[in-house]
């Protein structure tokens, strides 16, 4: 059995591309289905997203299933192979594995470390295994991304610094506040940017958001979306002291703000930390602001300069992860060969060979010098027939479903009956 | 002699308790802050047990001599760390803490502990009562000037918009301040305390209460310098960067009081002769 995956992202296809390969998600159970019925595929997974669309398959064979793969992308999409081809890609065996490990743990995402897509590699298991199109090697195969997906997460840092700018806000905010719980925000402007990173901020438990504007109607319009009041343009210095946060976005040409605002509103607010962020170009808060005690004061420049700063981190932070991934992919495969059926003969003759050997040398023990040679050696015997008496009827079995479906079934049930990944115990089997 | 043997185990449990949180900080590998937390807590039990044999060796609370005061000096700044660590989320404060409780202990264990009769001056119900105090405040301070040096890190970060790889090894700066003030404020009425008592035992034995001995007037400096930092910050807003230098300097002037006076003064003013003399 093999595990093969086929399939285009953001890396290779441009949208147009995408958005025709795209599964809309009423039709899951149908392709699936569909998957499943092509030659010497036995289980299927299919993965939906605007960013990429991938077929996960456990076929017997693996260049007549990927052609296949690749011929049913085509057709059920009506999309000609010639166009398709060129923006797939096919990966078979551990380079499969692989793949599909490092697109749950968000390493093959646009942004590294998002944490979306291992949802959406869930729901598409999910949806796969209701359907019933997954079995033995896609379900293990499947919860195993899953899980290295989580020790990526909990091992590295890959996904804990901001890598966009109104994020970038809030992960300084919380350095400055702790908890952004019950701070108070104030938004001068009211453009696009400043109401994107006062929404941030409010999901992350601020409240209580004034905003102001040269056109009152435009404040009190945003000011009712967040639920916030509007304070008149000429007032809102009078405001600062009550307020934690600043974001200033204005068209103004020159500054808004300067630093003796901040600093008569700080002395009324008793050095209670202030963080301004001016997002606007040309600025609208004079960068002297930053010297005062207290007052952190950053513009667009250097909210940028945190997300290159966090985007560098995270690519060291992948190197981690690809260990991780490495070390799960290895731990899989071994798995994925233990679904043999010569190694499973093998492993099953091993262990009983074991049990009679023990039970052998006890027994002789007991009689310790009362044998003759010969009586040794026909017990020997004896026990060995019986073993291979025993064993014979399974070998049988095992061999003769080796091309079936239910080949890893078997195998695996041989497997969890007679213990065989287990290590051997030193308690005798109850006689 | 148990006393020693144990105060030595300790010494090296600290030791191998401070690697730990260093390399905490540098990894910031859960598993390693965990041991770096059991490591300290051990460390702490067999440095308590060491003081308890040694009390009963002694006969009498062994806060006298040099290496007695740095180890329960050590003790303190070690037991208030696993207090606060408990309350506050903090991980990587032990990497800052520990390295002082740990040198402090070293120090206390590389002079000699050998134990002699408590001297007829001290023999008094006072001395573990003003001693204590007094240590477990000057602790406070000690973790007070920790908090404020992780500060002082952070808010350059912030500051000047680097945001390296100090920025993600440090907590935020309102839990770093919140720690610096309520380590002053349990520090202060333990040093108030313990000066107070001082005077109370020095009527009884000296027969005054001050005498501008060199330590009661560093006592007093330090004191006053921690009513200040505390007076600015509740009537002016002396928060932040100034209260961490604040808490810096204070514990300066701690570390003076506590051996400067011992060992600084005498050789600049040969006249003046303290009469707490540690008689390590």
């Amino acid at each position: 059995m093999e595990i093969i995956v086929v399939g285009l992202s953001h890396k290779t296809a441009p949208v147009e591309i995408r958005e025709r390969v795209a599964f809309a998600p009423d039709c899951f159970h149908d392709a699936l289905r569909a998957v499943r019925d092509l030659p010497g595929v036995r289980e299927a997974v299919i993965l939906s997203t605007c960013n990429r669309v991938e077929v996960y398959a456990a076929s017997r064979g693996r260049e007549d299933g990927v052609e296949n793969l690749i011929r049913f992308m085509a057709a059920y999409h009506g999309v000609p192979e010639p166009d398709l081809r060129p923006h797939l890609y096919v990966h078979a065996g551990s380079d499969a594995v692989r793949h599909v490990f490092r697109v749950a743990s968000s390493l093959d995402s646009m942004v590294v470390g998002e944490p979306q897509i291992l949802g959406q590699v869930k729901d598409a298991y999910e949806t796969a295994s209701q359907g019933q199109a997954t079995g033995l090697v896609l379900n293990r195969f499947m919860h195993k991304a899953f899980s290295t997906a989580k020790r990526v997460r909990t091992e590295t840092r890959i996904a804990q610094s901001a890598v966009s700018v109104s994020f970038a806000a809030v992960e300084l905010a919380r350095a400055i506040f702790g908890s952004l719980e019950g701070k108070q925000v104030l938004v001068i402007g009211a453009g696009e940017m400043c109401e994107l990173a006062a929404t941030h901020l409010l999901e992350n438990g601020a409240r209580g958001v004034q905003v102001t504007n040269r056109t009152l109607a435009r404040a009190e319009a945003l000011a009712e979306r967040f639920d916030g009041r509007a304070v008149p343009f000429e007032e809102f210095a009078y405001h600062l002291p009550e307020v934690d946060i600043v974001i200033s976005s204005t068209g103004a040409p020159h500054f808004v703000l300067g630093p003796d605002a901040v600093r008569a509103a700080m002395k009324i607010r008793k050095q209670k930390p202030m963080f301004l962020i001016d997002i606007a170009v040309p600025r609208d808060m004079d960068p002297r602001i930053n010297d005062l005690p207290n007052v952190y004061l950053y513009d667009v420049d250097d909210l940028q300069g945190v997300v290159e700063a966090n985007k560098r981190e995270r690519a060291k932070e992948a190197e981690k992860a690809e260990a991780i991934v490495a070390e799960e992919v290895a731990a899989f495969l071994g798995w994925m060969k233990t679904l043999e059926v010569t190694p499973t003969i093998r492993d099953l003759r091993a262990r009983f060979d074991a049990i009679r050997r023990a039970e052998i040398e006890k027994t002789l023990k007991v009689f310790g010098d009362d044998l003759t040679k010969k009586q040794r050696k026909s017990l020997e015997a004896m026990s060995q027939a019986i073993v291979n008496k025993i064993l014979h009827e399974p070998s049988v079995y095992l061999k003769r479903v080796a091309d079936d479906p239910e080949l890893e079934f078997a195998v695996d049930a041989v497997r969890r009956m007679f213990g065989l990944d287990e290590e051997p115990t030193d308690k005798e089997p109850p006689s | 002699m148990t006393n020693i043997w144990v105060l030595h185990s300790s010494v090296v449990v600290y030791l191998v308790a401070t690697a730990f949180h260093l390399v905490y900080l540098v990894t910031l590998r859960e598993p390693v802050l965990k041991w770096a937390r059991r490591v300290t807590w051990a460390a702490f039990v067999l440095h308590t047990a060491g003081l308890v044999i040694r009390f009963v060796e002694v006969g009498y609370t062994p806060v006298t001599t040099l290496h007695e005061s740095m180890s329960f000096f050590g003790w303190c700044v070690a037991g208030l760390y696993l207090v606060l660590q408990l309350r506050y989320h903090l991980p990587t404060l032990g990497a800052f803490v520990t390295p002082v409780a740990s040198m402090f202990v070293l120090a206390a264990a590389s002079l000699t502990g050998h134990m002699e009769p408590l001297p007829a001056a001290l023999q008094s119900a006072w001395l573990p009562v003003h001693v204590g105090l007094l240590f477990l405040g000057d602790g406070a301070f000690a973790l007070a000037a920790a908090a404020g040096v992780m500060y002082l890190i952070q808010e350059r970060q912030l500051k000047r918009k680097r945001l390296g790889a100090w920025f993600r090894r440090l907590p935020n700066l309102e839990v770093l301040d919140e720690l610096n003030y309520r380590c002053l404020s349990i520090g202060f009425p333990l040093l108030t305390a313990g000066i107070i008592t001082g005077a109370i035992w020095a009527q009884q034995a000296w027969g005054t209460y001050w005498s501008w001995d060199p330590k009661e007037t560093w006592s007093l400096i330090t004191w006053l310098l921690y009513a200040a930092v505390l007076h600015g910050r509740l009537t002016i807003g002396w928060r932040g960067r100034r209260a961490a230098i604040w808490a810096i300097i204070g514990f300066g002037a701690v570390l003076f009081t506590f051996l400067g006076v011992n060992f600084v003064l005498p050789r600049l003013v040969p006249d003046l002769e303290s009469l707490h003399i540690y008689t390590g």
